[in-house]
């Protein structure tokens, strides 16, 4: 049983062993002075670091901040967002004119403007907000418009068939055949939501998990940068892989 | 042009020609809107300029030889990290791409790193690389590395076969392999994950240089908004946003030509 497991994740335990193992050779190479251990701190330290990091540096509040901006933009987009890229669905000429426009602004490097949000809104959590907004608008639009668009012929016809009115027709057909698309659309833009507010709350030295980091560099706390910034990656993980699984529940089929 | 409206009629799609009038007329909204707003005395001094005075500043930024100094520095940092980033992915893209194993072992941590904000290693790369471009260039190097990578990799399985085959059958050696068989089959998703690995690159670039630094277009962007220069700071983002589409326009098109 424990063989056929082993041979079956041979892959998955070699990559953890060698990380493991690089984990290893670090914490040898810093400890022997090889290394400098005031550039990179021995991971022994920043493991236990962690723990500091979470109780004096009140990480939960921080994640909570965090949290709050992140569910004000990624819910603005998710309420703009929709309603724009269903409106642009009923008009191909709209849908047309706009679709290069909306595409281009998701690859516009918005969060560079933070400067001039700054000036907009102040050093408050509505600049950091506004901006995870702005940036995670268009995968949102884009993929709505994309799923009303792919919605199957057949049950458009079933829908007519049925004198369905407008209304009924996007509630019953068009939106819950479109769901599964634009989740993938919500996935991109909370990610990019997420990117975009840590890193602004990083740049402007404001608010939750990008603020500690600037904060715990600042001080020159190296274990504690570190692990500030290990935990930062472990949450963004974290929410990616919880949004990577609701979609693939929302598309059994895929 | 008529004929190109006709086949649109026929198609049920919609002529260019309504769809540029529509674009020109929402462009015109969205400009009259802002020089509207310009003129209302709503907002705080310059928080909104005039579009003539963007225009000026645009005007006199482009003509300012500091601008194409600091663009100079962000180019060759940008290039910079594109090269060493795009090494690294290319090379780990092949191997994660051609080995299940080791497809198994290690993609998934490339993939889901991936969307990290990867701002957030600036500090490591100061004291890694020093506070001069060196640190700039290496988070520019990491952040386009994950989009070539992941690139490459999807474009290494999805090789026919047969063209493995045909090499193997000659005894192809594993460079042999790599620069006739894998690296021409594999043009357009590399070409695409350059694309990818280019915009993230220069947008960790120029946000390392708002962050610490005394060169580059982040720099300068943080001198103007120091300065409380807001036309500036709207050409300044403009002409930025502009590179940085033309740059992403320009890969795209290679990927496109040489699909």
């Amino acid at each position: 049983m424990a063989e056929t497991f082993l041979r079956r994740r041979a892959p998955e335990i070699f990559g953890v062993c060698v990380i493991a193992a690089s984990v290893l050779v670090f914490e040898s190479l810093i400890r022997g002075g090889v290394i400098n251990r005031y550039i990179i701190p021995p991971p022994s330290d920043i493991f236990l670091a962690f723990e500091r990091v979470i109780v004096e540096e009140k990480i939960l509040a921080r994640c909570r901040d965090t949290a709050i901006e992140m569910i004000i933009a990624g819910g603005a987009s998710v309420l703009v967002g929709v309603p724009i890229g269903a409106l642009l669905y009923r008009s191909k000429l709209w849908r047309r004119a706009m679709e290069d426009w909306i595409g281009a602004l998701a690859a516009a490097p918005i969060v560079l403007a933070f400067p001039l949000f700054l000036v907009l809104f102040g050093r408050s959590p509505k600049t950091i907000i506004v901006m995870g907004f702005v940036h995670g608008l268009a995968p949102i639009i884009l993929k709505t418009v994309e799923g009303l668009a792919s919605t199957r012929s057949v049950l458009i016809n079933v829908g007519r068939s049925l004198k369905m009115t407008q209304s009924q027709m996007f509630w019953k057909i068009l939106f819950p055949s479109a769901l599964p698309v634009i989740f993938t659309g919500i996935r991109l833009s909370w990610t990019f939501v997420l990117i975009t507010i840590v890193g602004v709350e990083y740049l402007i030295n404001l608010g939750g998990l990008g603020q500690l980091i600037n904060e715990l560099a600042e001080r020159y706390d190296l274990p504690g940068t570190y692990a500030g910034i290990c935990f930062v990656v472990l949450v963004s993980v974290l929410f990616f892989v919880i949004l990577e699984r609701v979609e693939a529940w929302l598309q059994p089929g895929r | 042009m008529a004929a190109a409206g006709k086949i649109s009629a026929v198609s049920g799609a919609p002529a260019p020609r309504d769809v540029l009038a529509l674009r020109l007329l929402v462009a015109l909204v969205i400009l009259g809107g802002w020089e509207a707003m310009s003129r209302s005395g709503l907002f705080y001094g310059e928080v909104v300029p005039s579009l003539l005075k963007i225009g000026a500043s645009l005007a006199k930024l482009l003509v300012d030889p500091i601008f194409y100094r600091n663009l100079q520095v962000t180019t060759l940092e940008t290039m910079m990290a594109l090269a060493i980033g795009a090494g690294a992915g290319i090379t780990t893209g092949i191997v994660l791409g051609a080995n299940r194993f080791m497809m198994r072992a290690f993609e998934p941590y490339v993939y889901y790193l991936s969307p990290t904000p990867r701002i957030i290693l600036f500090p490591v790369m100061i004291m890694w690389f020093g506070v001069g471009p060196g640190s700039k260039i290496a988070l520019g190097a990491l952040s386009a590395f994950f989009a070539i990578a992941l690139s490459t990799a999807a474009g290494m399985r999805q090789i026919d076969p047969i063209l493995i085959r045909v090499g193997r059958s000659f005894r192809a050696n594993i460079w042999q392999m790599a620069f006739k068989i894998y690296l021409p089959a594999m043009r357009v998703p590399i070409l695409n994950g350059i694309r990818l690995g280019m915009g993230t690159a220069i947008i960790t670039v120029l946000l390392g240089e708002t962050k610490l630094s005394n060169q580059g277009l982040g720099y300068l962007i943080m001198q103007i908004y120091t300065r409380f220069d807001m036309p500036g700071l709207y050409a300044l983002l403009i002409t930025i946003f502009v590179i940085a589409g033309a740059v992403n326009a320009l890969i795209g098109y290679f990927a496109r030509e040489k699909a």
